[in-house]
């Protein structure tokens, strides 16, 4: 009777953990640029396009020094020859991590701030913001590199995949008279780029699905275990009931 | 003769010889099978023993995180990856390290919770509840100095907060900063002496209070859900009546709840290790930056009440003399209640009303030290503080005036 009443309470507890997360991070659902990625960090062959717009488009200047090259190509189903073939350009070793080329100090100067690692920028940031961040990049005449980005105001960094997106303006509604900041209205494609809309939206969702997975390589190992854990434990429980039950017999 | 017979006269014999040099059986007898306890026992009474086994979690896992850990400003930020990419099973030893951390605290606040519900702090059990908020403070010492070793940018900015506060101190504040920092700021140096307060010297003192706890416990012997001393009633074993061996009743008992927790545990390790930024926090998946201060400071959640408290007083060193004051009045629980009742079940509805108005202010206090000290929040923080302090501080009158209600003879169900 106590037991199940013990149970019981155990349990609500659990349910009420979620619900208690979910309700404390869930303001910003709704808000403008908060589109959810919808990745998929066990779809090998987005992780392997993401792997390559990685290398080609994000390497040269950011890197992700946790990041080794041989397990990168496990984890990707690569053997160790489409690994170098594929993504390492730089004469690394499979077991290097990937760093990269460019010197901390001059890139500071070019950029006014070095480039972060990107190792954990999807735990650090979450996989929206990225998500997000990748799609919002706008034409801006008065910036160094000719870009402005929405989620991260006055970026430092240029729109490194224009050629793919294309070039956007951003459109405001026209300032009201009482003097508050003209509101974003929407994108408007200046200049096409070689992708259309919904293929870009892949490769972002590709680049985001594998920074996901560098943020946290074993995360679908993680989750495997943790069911057999659990089961095991379950099983455990129930041996365990039945020799509280037999022991608690002559209690009265 | 069969085998088993020898082996069986071999196993004795020896733990004779043990016997006459170490009371081996008599601890065994004293503390376990001889040891009773309250039958009625609800889950409330589970806390204690899981608070153990978290200790133990947090002793192993904190061993093996040890051997690849770099405890240096310039390392000790990718030691910590390595362990968890390239060390084998590191994810998983660093996980369970950090959810231990957070079960470590809700365990003994639902383990201090059980004692205010029951009494148990009560005489005669005032030292066992001293003994225990020393433990409390040693947890939280060793939470604190083990929060700034993943060297992220919330460790960094954390623990500069949280040092500053001795600044406030007038006279002495500035110089205790530093003497405690070893230096102008958080630095390599700093770094390097909370390791060794995390790795040694706090779960030493752990240890060894936790130890001092339960032989004070086993003196005294376990209160229960109806506040009644099982010991005014002994059979003509000498037996009390209404306890029951601590082995094999109690430990089958606390196996089932030990599994039951750690499913629980294992959910959180396996399936949400960080907790929505809970349990490890987004701005600590950056390396600490001496220039860069996250955009909103918080610490983790177990000490969310107290911060909110901080953050109430306008004045800095007001903050942190209230701050302390939340703990420290918890010490004085023992002579502040003047009620002779020790279980909420019998007592009055003064008490229960306070008790319930404390919690909620806990809670909401929690929650409010997460969330940025603007306008109403502060207002919402300030309220809660006055509940919480209230609780204590009108203590001794609404526990004189309560109207009780009559204590029975023996334990109910």
């Amino acid at each position: 009777m106590m037991l199940r009443r013990m149970i019981r309470c155990l349990l609500m507890g659990i349910a009420a953990l979620p619900l208690a997360c979910f309700a404390a991070g869930g303001g910003e659902a709704g808000d403008l640029f908060s589109d959810p990625p919808n990745n998929d960090v066990s779809d090998v062959a987005s992780l392997q396009r993401g792997a390559k717009y990685f290398v080609n488009y994000c390497l040269g200047c950011h890197s992700a020094k946790y990041v080794r090259y041989n397990r990168l190509a496990e984890d990707l189903e690569l053997s160790e020859t489409q690994l170098i073939e594929n993504l390492m350009f730089t004469g690394l070793r499979p077991f290097d991590t990937m760093d990269i080329a460019m010197p901390p100090d001059d890139a500071a100067r070019w950029f006014g701030q070095q480039p972060p690692d990107l190792s954990l920028i999807s735990r650090s940031r979450g996989t929206t913001y990225l998500y997000n961040f990748l799609h919002t990049f706008y034409q801006d005449e008065s910036s160094p590199t000719g870009a402005d980005n929405m989620v991260l105001p006055s970026t430092s960094m240029p729109h490194v995949l224009w050629e793919l997106q294309g070039v956007q303006r951003a459109v405001f509604e026209p300032a009201g008279e009482s003097g508050r900041e003209p509101e974003f209205k929407e994108f408007e494609l200046v200049q096409p780029g070689l992708l259309s809309e919904a293929e870009y939206d892949e490769v972002v969702r590709d680049i985001v699905n594998f920074l996901d997975y560098i943020g946290e390589p074993m995360q679908l190992k993680r989750e495997a275990l943790g069911y057999r854990v659990v089961a095991f434990l379950l099983v455990f429980l129930l041996f365990a009931l039945l020799l509280k039950r037999e022991i608690w017999s002559d209690v009265h | 003769m069969s085998i088993s017979n020898t082996w069986g006269r071999r196993l004795t014999a020896f733990g004779e010889w043990i016997d006459a040099r170490f009371p081996m059986t008599k601890m065994i007898k004293e503390h376990a099978t001889e040891y009773y306890a309250a039958k009625n026992f609800n889950f409330w009474y589970g806390f204690g023993v899981l608070a153990m086994v978290v200790l133990v979690i947090q002793i192993l896992t904190g061993i093996f995180l040890t051997m690849s850990y770099k405890p240096a400003a310039a390392d000790a930020f990718a030691s910590v990856e390595y362990i968890m990419r390239d060390v084998d099973w590191g994810w998983l030893i660093r996980y369970t390290h950090s959810t231990g951390a957070s079960a470590f605290f809700i365990v003994v606040y639902l383990h201090m919770f059980r004692a205010l519900m029951y009494g148990s702090y009560k005489k005669p059990r005032e030292l066992l509840w001293l003994i225990g908020m020393f433990i409390y403070a040693a947890l939280m010492a060793e939470a604190f100095f083990g929060y700034l070793l993943p060297w992220g940018n919330m460790s960094y900015w954390g623990a500069q907060v949280i040092v500053s506060l001795f600044g406030a101190l007038p006279g002495v504040g500035e110089g205790l900063a530093e003497w405690i920092r070893g230096d102008y700021y958080i630095s390599d140096i700093t770094l390097n002496r909370f390791f060794a307060f995390h790795v040694i010297a706090v779960p030493l003192a752990l240890v060894m209070l936790v130890v001092v706890h339960i032989l004070a416990l086993h003196e005294t012997g376990s209160n229960n859900p109806d506040g009644i001393e099982i010991k005014e009633h002994k059979g003509s074993d000498g037996i009390p009546l209404d306890g029951i061996a601590f082995h094999p009743y109690h430990t089958s008992k606390d196996l089932v709840i030990i599994i039951i927790f750690l499913i629980v545990f294992a959910m959180v390790v396996f399936f949400a290790p960080d907790m929505g930024g809970y349990f490890l926090e987004h701005a600590n998946f950056e390396a600490a930056d001496r220039l860069k201060t996250p955009e909103h400071i918080a610490p983790v959640w177990y000490f969310t009440p107290f911060y909110a408290i901080l953050r109430a007083v306008p004045s800095k060193l007001g903050g942190v003399l209230l701050m302390g004051l939340a703990v420290g009045l918890l010490f004085f629980l023992p002579w502040l209640d003047r009620c002779r009742v020790k279980s909420i079940r019998y007592r009055g509805w003064f008490f229960k009303f306070a008790l319930g108005v404390f919690t909620v202010s806990f809670i909401a206090l929690g929650y409010l030290g997460l969330q940025p000290a603007t306008g109403v929040y502060t207002n919402l923080a300030r309220l809660f503080t006055l509940l919480y302090f209230a609780f204590f501080l009108l203590m001794p009158l609404y526990t004189s005036w309560e109207k009780t209600k009559p204590v029975p003879e023996r334990v109910t169900k």
